[in-house]
Order: C-alpha cells, then structure tokens, then sequence
C-alpha cells in the first residue's frame, strides 16, 4: 500500500534525480522533441544489417519525454544479440547530437520482439542489399511437427532472381536471425531474415 | 515470502546454468565443426543459450537481493560458483563426443527446452513470463535444427545411422532427470510459477518417439536414469565432466579476480 505521502517523496526525489530538461524546446513542445528523436534514431543503421535503420527493424518502441528528458524504450531482437549494446551506445549519440543529451534508454522484452514488425520499406531495403525478407511470423510455437518431413515447406524467394526453387543449407547464417539459403535457378546462396 | 524466493532463485539458476553449459559446450566446437556452416551455427545456437542465460541470471540478482540482503552479479553466478553449487541438467555437461553425440544432446535438451519455456510463458510470476516468451521463439529454431540432424543422421549411411542410434542410447539415462520434480520445484509448481514438467513427459515422449520414426531410429528403451531420486543436477550433483568444463570456463576469473576486457 503506497500512501499519498510516499508517493509524494518518491515524485520529490525522482524529480531532485533527474537531470535538468536540456533543451528548452522540449518544454515547449514535446511533440516537437519526440519527431525530432524519431527522426535522429532513423539515421541509425543496424550494426550487422547497415541496409537498414534500427527503427526500421522495429527495435525501437517508443519515445517519449520523462522528467525533461527522452526515455526511449527498446527492444532486444535476439537475447544474446551482440548488437544490443552497440545499439544502445548509437542512441544516446545520436540523441545527444540531435540536441537531446542525457536521454534514457530502456530496454522492454514485453511484448517480444518480432520480425512482423519490420517496416515494407525495410524489407524492401533488405531485399535490395541480396536478403529475403522474412515471412509471416508464426502465430503460435507449435511444440509438436517439429520433423522436417512433417514441417510445411515455405517458399523463401530468391533476392536476386525471385526465383521460388530456393533451399535452405543452414538454419543459422552470417548471424542468428538469418538463415542460410541457396537459390537452384540462379544457383547463388542468399541470407534468408528468418521469421520471428 | 522469503522461502518462496529462495526456490525461485534456485529455479532461476536451473534454468540458467543448463544455458550456459551447454552453450559452453558448443563453444568448443568453434573451429571445429565439420563444416563452416555448422561451425557457425553451433556457435550461434550457444550465443541464443548465452543471451537467455544473462536474462535469467540477471533476475537471479534480483531475487537474491530480496532474500540475502546483497546480491551476487551475473559474472560472479557465473565464474565463482563450483561444481556443487551449479544447477543445471547432467546431460547438457556430457561431452561433445562425435556430431551424433552433440545433437542427440542437443535433440533431447531443445524438445525439453522448447515445452518448458512455452509452458513458462504462462508463468504467474511475469518476469518469468516474459523471458520465456522472449527464449521460445529462439528455441523453436534450435529445436527443429536438431531435429533435422537426427533424421539426416539417422535416415542417412549405415554408419551414421549406427553412431545416431548408439548416441541416442548413451545419453538416454539422463533424460529422466528433466522431468523429475523435488521440493522447490513443487512449491513454484503450486504457485503456478514453474513449469509442470510431469505434465510434459508425455509430450517430449511422442515428440521423440515421432521424430525416431522418422529418422528410422529406435527410442531407447531403458528405465534406469541417473541422478534418480532427486540426486542429480539439478541439487547440484554432477558427473565427473563438469568439473573439467568449469576449469576452462572460470580459469580467467580464478587466475585473474575482477579481470574484465
């Protein structure tokens, strides 16, 4: 039970905590300061997919200002992705370049992230760097039919040729989240995003 | 509820600590696998177990702050315990052997893996919840890979047949271990915090014996287990391999206390 009181003293210190707001625009307008935050996050490429932004992948999940300064909720795509705190890193620079220092990032893995969340622009991108994008993600972990010979086939096509005679060689690629595939009509191997 | 806590730490590490065995097992494949692209994914398989190792570890932390007062940090669980105080299941701490011997681990941890994370995702407790949720989409991946070894193996020359049947066999008897439910895990059970993993034999059993068909292997028959009447892993009882594996581990921490890169 949290009295009036408490909360009172919480709001004190976390107000006697946080960082003056830094710019006074964001006071103003904080509607303003989180399009600019948007838009400074969209210049940041994914460390191991340069093609494409970290806003794009959906990793960034919201932004907004706390206490005067921008609180930025992100989201791992993989748990033991090395990425994740180069990512982090880029952030609070571009913020802090954008004008924005000191901002918060916090990092949420409810809900988990997912690979449906990848905008078409940046699948579009993926595709054009020689990536498939991924599929549809599956709705629900399906404990059973985990045989190969019981698995629905599903057509991954080709970057490249867009042909659909495609197969997958490894289920792990250049990195966690992609898999590794080749191409029979145009016989080059691709990256396969897998769905996620 | 400072007994529950302390069963919650204990479940915490189990969890954990079978992650970050076995992905320090296939992290001995690193150069080694027979070929690049298995090098590769063996290794990414074990850097997945790594990052769901840290989350769980990372709410260990927590945990034992709110019953011991100070807490130990993700490292010091991870570099400082010994043998004895390592909770995870006998069977991800068995050497890699041949590929055979590596998936047919890899094949009965990931079905068991696979049904308690998707179980979990049910989890009262929602720290659980959501770490499971997050790790099950991981281990859908790592599940249907070794699947795929175990037919190819199976289903493939008569000697790879011979070495995936025989593998199957070796590692059978520590299978038991994972379903085998002891005090703290009851008490969670009951709290609706951990998974029920009685109530998941049955599904792991037909998802194997499936999967041998399949591959044109026999599900082994015996029924002795080791590390049977709650003796196991799980309370810290180990077979002679972890102690060697943790020397190679811990070595840096041990030599070098603090030593960070």
């Amino acid at each position: 039970m949290v009295t009036a009181e408490q909360r009172a003293i919480a709001a004190t210190a976390r107000a006697a905590e946080a960082p003056r707001a830094v710019d006074p625009a964001m006071a103003r307008d904080e509607g303003l300061a989180r399009a600019q935050a948007w838009a400074a996050l969209a210049t940041i490429p994914d460390p191991e997919i340069p093609a494409i932004s970290i806003v794009e992948l959906g990793i960034v999940r919201d932004v907004r200002v706390e206490d005067g300064v921008l609180a930025v909720d992100i989201t791992p795509t993989y748990s033991g992705c090395p990425a994740t705190d180069v990512i982090l890193h880029s952030i609070t620079a571009a913020l802090a370049e954008a004008g924005y220092p000191g901002a918060r990032v916090v990092s949420k893995l409810s809900p988990p992230w997912t690979t449906d969340w990848i905008a078409p622009e940046g699948r579009r991108r993926l595709a054009a760097y020689g990536i498939a994008p991924p599929g549809a993600a599956a709705a629900r972990i399906d404990v059973s039919g985990i045989s190969p010979r019981r698995r629905p086939a599903v057509p991954v096509p080709c970057p490249r040729c867009a042909s659909t005679r495609t197969r997958l060689l490894a289920q792990f690629g250049s990195t966690a989240c992609k898999a590794l595939y080749r191409c029979d009509a145009c016989l080059e191997p691709f990256d396969y995003f897998k769905p996620h | 509820m400072s007994t529950d806590d302390r069963a919650l730490f204990d479940y915490l590490l189990r969890l954990a600590d079978s992650d970050l065995v076995l992905a320090q097992r296939l992290g001995e494949w690193v150069g080694k696998g027979p070929v690049l692209e298995e090098d590769i994914a063996l290794t990414n398989v074990g850097l997945d177990l790594i990052g769901q190792a840290r989350l769980w570890y990372a709410y260990a932390t927590e945990v034992e702050a709110r019953f011991a007062g100070a807490a130990r940090t993700e490292d010091q669980l991870a570099f400082l315990r010994d043998g004895g105080d390592y909770r995870n299941l006998q069977l991800v701490e068995q050497p890699n052997g041949s590929y055979a011997d590596t998936m047919a681990r890899q094949f009965y941890f990931d079905q068991w893996h696979l049904r308690v994370l998707h179980a979990l995702t049910s989890s009262r407790d929602p720290r659980v919840a959501e770490i499971a949720a997050k790790a099950v989409k991981e281990v859908a991946y790592h599940a249907e890979r070794s699947a795929d070894w175990v037919v190819r193996l199976g289903d493939g020359t008569e000697v790879s047949h011979a070495r995936m049947q025989a593998a199957l066999d070796d590692l059978w008897p520590y299978t038991g271990e994972m379903f085998a439910v002891d005090a703290i895990e009851q008490v969670l059970i009951d709290a609706g915090v951990a998974a029920d993993v009685q109530a998941l034999h049955a599904s792991w059993r037909d998802g194997v014996a499936a999967l041998c068909v399949d591959a044109t292997l026999t599900v082994p028959a015996g029924e002795w287990m080791q590390g049977g009447r709650n003796r196991g892993g799980k309370q810290g009882v180990h077979t002679e391999h972890l102690g060697h594996l943790l020397a190679e581990m811990q070595f840096l921490q041990r030599a070098y206390p603090g030593a960070t890169w």
